[in-house]
């Protein structure tokens, strides 16, 4: 079961040579854009240099210097492609330029020490004149190297619209000249939170591909880890950026528990903790406890706690549902999402009965939560404790209808009162 | 805006639907599903259908009429039923479409209405 999760494959020489090639390759897209602002061509130079390392470096091994590798191939077609450029002539000079400094660089230091650039494009990819639906796609594409379809599937859209969202943005960014830089103070909360949101909502693309072996549905949770990972490199200082990666990991943790052996859905308070990832969660605790250090709170390190408390029951056997109430109240004071709000009243009903979650539930604005799965499954599942077994159907009936997974619709089915 | 959603069933399904020890859990899956969007509030109208085998086909060809038993084409999905939606956007429908039964067994097709014709003279 461990070979499934995508972070637990590290020793996996295919996982590890395509998490070179896409470390290179963002490396150099950031490098190369970040000189000529022209995203789109910075991939271009470099789209037939990745497709050859994804395909020789798990067979061949990762080269020793994986940058010069791609860089080298991309060189020559990016100098091939200023010749025959005609109307982007600007850009193109400017990419040819950007790769012969690289090459310089590398030159002088004798090392593929060029600037690492990925932090500022981060930041333009979650900048505010960004498209927010085309954010998130917008990092994995050029971070990563994913493909559009892939990214498209993961956010239920076609791969032709999602292919048109990223090429107006990438245009956008070139022709009203947004600048790559590392925003400043009084900026940087704001920015800095923009671009967590995007990393967190690659998680979420992902979240329901459990198994990680539907095509159709191919999730981005192990992608996400790694933007996660690769920004707490990039800003070390950030407690936020912490709690988002130990949150990540909590979650993923949990990812061979979440079904049975016959793929049925299993919730949370009957997972078998035999099953979670305890490396991962030792991770997230360590993410969590440097996080705590730096002494500013912030949504992401809380939620990333409530996990940890729920982590505790691996070890203890029991959850302290107190600690999780409590903490979902500070979380509600820092970001009053529906998702939180619903949580909250979740971890309510188990310290102060079902009728204590039933108000919490009751005092949410009903058009918020009308075709919102979780709210309507607690509801069931509330109602069902109370007692009111004709509420409890309908409430049912309603969060089956709203579920995507038909899992999670057995899952509901089963538990619906007679 | 107004789009259609259409679910594709393969026939197995449509054998359910008569199968007294499938329809229970075959109609159930559509009302939980029905119940669900039409609380949404988005839905303008929509019909069930009955399955292929009851269709007739119509062409006429050089002013001749043909007329054939079942439906269209032989495919390995039928139309089984549609909804018309007015959404504010594709991905809300599309949303709708993921979580239709056909979605996990068939397939759903979105196709955004045609805007009304500009009427003539």
């Amino acid at each position: 079961m461990q070979d499934d999760a995508p972070t637990a494959g590290a020793s996996d020489p295919r996982r590890a040579a395509e998490k070179a090639a896409r470390a290179s390759y963002g490396r150099l897209v950031a490098y190369l854009s970040a000189r000529s602002r022209d995203v789109a061509g910075a991939e271009d130079a470099l789209a037939d240099a990745f497709r050859a390392a994804l395909e020789t470096w798990p067979v061949r091994g990762v080269p020793e210097r994986p940058e010069a590798w791609l860089l080298t191939v991309a060189r020559r077609g990016l100098i091939d492609a200023a010749r025959r450029a005609t109307t982007r002539s600007d850009s193109a000079a400017m990419l040819v330029q950007a790769a012969e400094e690289a090459e310089e660089s590398r030159m002088q230091t004798g090392t593929d020490d060029f600037p690492d650039e990925r932090l500022k494009l981060l930041f333009v990819c979650a900048h505010p004149a960004i498209d927010p639906a085309a954010r998130t796609p917008l990092m994995l594409q050029t971070v990563l190297g994913l493909d559009a379809a892939r990214i498209a599937a993961a956010f239920l859209t076609s791969p032709a619209a999602m292919g048109q969202r990223l090429v107006r943005a990438k245009a956008r960014i070139r022709d009203a000249g947004l600048r790559f830089e590392v925003p400043e103070r009084p900026d940087w909360q704001d920015r800095l939170a923009a671009v967590l949101e995007a990393v967190y909502a690659a998680y979420g693309a992902g979240w329901e591909d459990v198994t990680g072996t539907d095509p159709h549905r191919a999730g981005l949770a192990g992608e996400a880890i790694d933007l996660a990972r690769l920004l707490t490199a990039l800003v070390p200082e950030e407690p936020e950026a912490l709690g988002l990666l130990a949150l990540l990991l909590h979650c993923e943790a949990r990812r061979p528990a979440r079904r049975g052996v016959d793929g049925a859905f299993v919730a949370l308070a009957e997972q078998d903790t035999a099953l979670w990832l305890v490396p991962l969660q030792r991770e997230a605790e360590e993410a969590l406890r440097r996080a705590a250090r730096m002494g500013r709170i912030g949504r992401f390190q809380m939620e990333a706690a409530i996990q940890s408390v729920h982590a505790l029951r691996g070890r203890s056997g029991r959850t302290e549902w107190a600690a999780v109430a409590m903490l979902h109240d500070a979380l509600a004071g820092l970001s009053p999402t529906v998702g939180v709000l619903v949580s909250r009243a979740a971890a309510h009903a188990e310290v102060h009965g079902a009728l204590a979650g039933l108000d919490l539930l009751d005092a949410l604005p009903a058009d918020a939560v009308k075709s919102y799965q979780p709210y309507w499954a607690l509801r069931a599942h509330l109602l069902t404790r109370s007692g009111d077994a004709a509420a409890a159907r309908q409430a049912y009936g309603l969060a089956i209808g709203l579920s995507e997974d038909p899992a999670v619709r057995d899952f509901l089915r089963r538990r619906m009162p007679q | 805006m107004d789009y259609v959603i259409m679910f594709y069933e393969p026939a197995q399904l449509f054998a359910d639907r008569e199968d007294p020890a499938k329809s229970g859990a075959y109609w159930g899956a559509w009302m939980d599903y029905i119940g669900a969007l039409q609380q949404s509030g988005l839905v303008k109208g929509g019909q069930g259908l009955q399955g292929p085998a009851t269709a007739t086909t119509v062409r006429v060809t050089d002013g001749k009429r043909q007329v054939q038993d079942g439906p269209f084409a032989d495919t390995k999905e039928q139309l089984g039923g549609f909804f018309m939606l007015e959404a504010p956007d594709l991905d809300t429908v599309l949303e709708w479409a993921a979580r239709s039964p056909a979605a996990a067994y068939g397939c759903v097709e979105v196709r955004p209405v045609l805007p009304p014709m500009p009427v003539p003279g």
